[in-house]
């Protein structure tokens, strides 16, 4: 992983797609059904990912960097196997939205 | 609506997996960054309120950072990757999930600030009374973002060499900036924390 982290992913660094770190993938239907058809990262991904997962949280379970993970969950979410989370919209000002903060107090305080 | 399949609907696997007949929506993810020097108490900050233990991701080192700031007495590790720590904290009713990002102040990390920083509800600095120039450089760069941000001075112990005026003056921090004093290793403190960051964040977002 330290001396080639991209060997697993062909050597692609780039997703196909913007994947911030906090997205969260979940595996869908199609997904749980190929995984038995997958490389072994990739079978490893839809397995973790039957729970909400964000890519940092792939990236650490993997033992792979924040590219790799990337890059692996991004072919997933684009060949239908991994659902994936809408991002914030942020506010006109470039922060979060109001009733997005909102809610994220709420669930602070009933913690 | 969540129904168990049989274990012949998922082929041969032991394991019999919960899974909703109709998934429900992906929860949106949110983030906050909680940012200061080494051993300052980030990880510490972060695991007394994640439900997980926190985990660590490493990220690459673009080309550009890695010239700028190589050759030092850092393992060879940490001179091509940068490490995180991060928690999460499930938020409402299952539909949002709250990520920390913990992550080392230096200059030296700041290709991967911006995409931190990017769509973060803000940020959390935690800094240590008797190194407080760690803090400066992420203080400068939530400032010149302007990236809703506190500050969170850790006292271990409960000991604290100086008032929270003098950190203020010493940190040259705008009266509008929420400053206080925290325990990163007590939950509720570090909720607190969470808590005025994002009254904060709400306040600048309403003016």
């Amino acid at each position: 992983m330290r001396i080639r982290p991209y060997a697993m992913t062909g050597g692609r660094t780039r997703p196909r797609i913007d994947l911030p770190l906090e997205t969260l993938v979940r595996t869908n239907e199609r997904g749980w059904s190929v995984r038995h058809e997958v490389g072994a990262e990739e079978r490893r991904i839809l397995d973790l990912a039957i729970e909400p997962l964000s890519i940092a949280e792939i990236s650490a379970h993997l033992g792979v960097v924040l590219g790799v993970a990337r890059v692996l969950a991004g072919d997933l979410v684009i060949s239908g196997r991994l659902d994936r989370s809408t991002q914030p919209v942020p506010a006109p000002g470039g922060g979060a939205d109001v009733s997005l903060l909102e809610r994220v107090l709420d669930g602070l305080q009933a913690l | 609506m969540v129904s168990r399949h049989s274990e012949s609907d998922i082929g041969t696997d032991d394991q019999v997996h919960e899974r909703a007949e109709e998934p429900a929506k992906v929860p949106m993810p949110v983030k906050i960054v909680v940012a200061g020097g080494f051993g300052v108490g980030k990880t510490t900050f972060v695991g007394s309120i994640s439900e997980i233990d926190p985990l660590r991701t490493e990220a690459a080192m673009t080309q550009r950072s890695v010239g700028v700031d190589v050759i030092n007495e850092q393992s060879e590790k940490t001179a091509t990757t940068v490490a995180m720590d991060f928690g999460r904290i499930t938020l409402g009713n299952n539909d949002l999930i709250l990520y920390l990002f913990g992550t080392p102040g230096q200059e030296r990390f700041h290709f991967m600030w911006d995409e931190l920083v990017k769509g973060a509800i803000g940020a959390v600095v935690l800094v240590d009374t008797s190194r407080l120039a760690d803090s400066f450089a992420a203080i400068d760069y939530f400032e010149a973002l302007q990236l809703p941000f506190v500050v969170s001075v850790n006292c271990f112990n409960g000991v604290v060499n100086h008032t929270v005026d003098d950190v203020r003056a010493a940190l040259a921090l705008s009266e509008a900036v929420p400053l206080f004093l925290t325990d990163a290793r007590e939950r509720a403190a570090t909720r607190d924390a969470l808590l005025t960051l994002v009254r904060h964040a709400l306040s600048i977002a309403r003016s």
